[in-house]
């Protein structure tokens, strides 16, 4: 008797939803405190602080090590850099993107196939996919250099990462090519929200294929799109492995970005503070990018 | 003032065949209804007529000439679509310019154009607006501007009152149909709905399973259903089928009325056991079977509200049905046969 009423009081508890969300959320909460939260905080504590690893003391300095960092050029050509990388690379995206989800909806043979490749660089780890570029792109090796040889195009081999130009142009096209498969997919799912009877009304009135597009297809996707550059702009203004494992940020410093350059001060050089200042440097800023995409996606949605 | 034909217009969808060898042609400046249930094909052949579907066999004519294989815009043709398919994005003047800049027409020939075609469907204030912020009523008569503004000589319609409530769409029949005599352009009007196709059409081209069943004025079709199909599918209640030796026998609710109000003159009588009365005001449902035929087939009666003969349920009552309302089918291709004697 007395256990039959447990056995109810419990299954009650697993009923209740005070007792049964926080249970359900805890793991996530716990993650999330634990690898993001925690690393996060420690971060910014560091930035305010002039700790190294050399001495385990922490001392409390305010902005200084914020107006240490400003004073390093490489710091500025990291900033610049990071902002060329994000702006070129996602306009590519943007473009390459549209037309591969264009060609992914459309109905032909063998789309399986085309979309499977697509999808490809994205099923990869970024470290090996990178390496892989490295190798392509390599100086003496590279199979571009051999094929454009062998073409009698060029007479000596380009070294693709050992001129700052074409460094930079490199490291590009890599990032360009990690996120095109993911634009391509939620600009897909923008194109597919689409009603037929819309596209088809474009038709009958009679807009051929680039009125249709820009006209009725981009503004009706606008919202989607700016998922797309969100997510890109982040996931290039945030990435260390493409630069660290191409060029390590040269030649000179001319593809250095803030995560490289963070990593190379903070954890090679051993100024924890200046490392987190630098990682931290543009935490607000893409909070505010987030929050104006984010807020401009909901605006066009309304339309 | 285009006159649109189809020859043996058919659509197939890998092993469906949505529309299946249609002959159709219509009069100059008619008001054509494709009516048929969902899936019957109408909208598939209404989109290849509109040039959004190409036909896998068969012709497109519009003006005399066929269109097979030119784009929407080469064929002079506009087009409502159910969901109005307004750009959300653009304002209503945008909106009903869209054809013309897509034409290539200068802006102030565009403006001009739009002004006349707000007015012609008492739009001239909401010009500014986005569609969200329109009703249902305001949204279908933008379509219906963007549709007339180029000019066209056909047009086509895919149930554009569907998405009105029910009462606007008495209302907006009413301003479609004058709207489409005032400007005296062919229309092909594709609907489900037998009200809107008694109602408006000139002609009836009842559809099922991709084809043409029957073709002729509404109360033609209605009277003299060329098969049982049309015969259920049109008039609600349907008209009632009966079996009688090797053929059906059918006569219309309203048809089947108390002896005592029938017409004189050749009549058959039935005794009609009811079971159910349904009285709606305006007329009066009988729900029973007829005796002497299968118990187990359902007949109903309609009686007009100035029918007043009382009518207990669960009794027999001396029915009768006029002799030339009663209509004879063949039991195994439901085709319409010659009168039988009964």
């Amino acid at each position: 008797m007395a256990t039959a009423v447990a056995a109810r009081r419990r299954r009650d508890w697993f009923d209740s939803e005070r007792v049964l969300a926080p249970l359900l959320l805890s793991p996530a909460v716990i993650y999330i405190t634990a690898l993001v939260g925690f690393p996060f905080v420690l971060a910014i504590i560091f930035a305010f602080s002039d700790v190294t690893t050399g001495s385990a003391d922490l001392e409390w300095v305010g902005f200084r090590t914020f107006g240490r960092i400003l004073e390093d050029p490489v710091f500025l050509r990291s900033l610049w850099n990071t902002f060329v990388f994000a702006l070129i690379a996602n306009a590519v995206v943007v473009v390459a993107a549209n037309v591969l989800a264009r060609v992914l909806t459309a109905d032909f043979k063998g789309k399986w196939l085309i979309r499977f490749l697509v999808l490809l660089p994205w099923t990869t780890p970024i470290s090996l996919a990178t390496i892989t570029w490295l190798w392509t792109l390599d100086s003496i090796f590279s199979p571009i250099d051999w094929v454009l040889r062998n073409l009698g195009l060029i007479d000596t081999n380009v070294y693709w990462l050992g001129r700052p130009v074409l460094a930079m142009g490199s490291v590009i096209a890599v990032h360009a090519w990690r996120i095109i498969p993911l634009a391509a997919v939620i600009m897909m799912a923008g194109i597919t929200a689409i009603p037929t009877e819309i596209t088809d009304a474009a038709e009958v009135d009679g807009a051929r294929f680039w009125r249709k597009h820009f006209e009725v297809t981009i503004p009706l996707m606008a919202p989607i799109i700016a998922v797309a550059v969100l997510f890109g702009f982040v996931l290039t203004v945030t990435d260390m492995s493409v630069v660290y494992v191409l060029t390590r940020g040269g030649p000179t410093h001319s593809t250095q970005v803030l995560a490289t350059w963070a990593f190379f001060k903070g954890i090679e050089g051993g100024a924890l503070a200046q490392g987190a200042a630098i990682a931290l440097f543009l935490f607000p800023v893409l909070v505010a990018v987030a929050a104006l995409i984010l807020r401009m996606a909901r605006r066009w949605e309304l339309h | 003032m285009a006159v649109v034909e189809a020859r043996g217009l058919t659509k197939h969808f890998g092993d469906v065949k949505a529309v299946d060898g249609v002959d159709l042609r219509t009069e100059e400046g008619e008001f054509l209804v494709l009516l048929g249930p969902s899936g019957c094909g109408k909208t598939t052949l209404l989109r290849m007529i509109a040039g959004l579907e190409e036909p896998t066999e068969g012709e497109v004519l519009i003006g005399g000439e066929v269109v097979n294989g030119l784009p929407p815009r080469a064929r002079r043709i506009a087009m409502v679509f159910q969901s109005y398919a307004l750009y959300p994005h653009m304002t209503v003047f945008r909106n009903i310019a869209f054809p013309l800049k897509a034409q290539g027409m200068d802006p102030a020939a565009r403006q001009e154009k739009v002004e006349w075609a707000a007015k012609l469907l008492d739009l001239s204030s909401l010009l500014q607006r986005r569609p969200r912020h329109l009703s249902g009523g305001e949204r279908q008569r933008v379509a219906l501007a963007r549709a007339i503004v180029r000019e066209p000589t056909v047009f086509l319609l895919d149930e554009p009152l569907s998405n009105l409530d029910a009462k606007l769409r008495a209302a907006a029949r009413d301003d479609l149909l004058s709207f489409q005599r005032g400007l005296g352009i062919t229309a092909l009007y594709v609907t489900h709905d037998q009200v809107e196709a008694m109602g408006m059409g000139d002609r009836i081209a009842v559809m099922n399973k991709g084809r043409v069943r029957q073709f002729g004025k509404p109360e033609d079709v209605y009277h003299n259903p060329a098969d049982t199909f049309v015969a259920t599918f049109l008039g609600s209640p349907p008209m009632n089928l009966l079996e009688y030796e090797d053929f059906l026998v059918g006569f219309r609710p309203e048809h089947l009325l108390p002896v005592s109000v029938a017409h004189d003159g050749e009549r058959t009588p039935f005794t009609f056991h009811v079971n159910r009365v349904e009285n709606l005001g305006s007329e009066r449902f009988l729900y029973g079977h007829l005796e002497d035929f299968a118990t187990d087939t359902r007949v109903i009666a309609m009686l007009p509200s100035t029918v007043t003969v009382p009518i207990p349920p669960d009794q027999s009552h001396s029915f009768a049905v006029a002799l030339n309302r009663i209509r004879f089918f063949d039991k195994e291709t439901g085709l319409r046969i010659e009168a039988q004697r009964l």
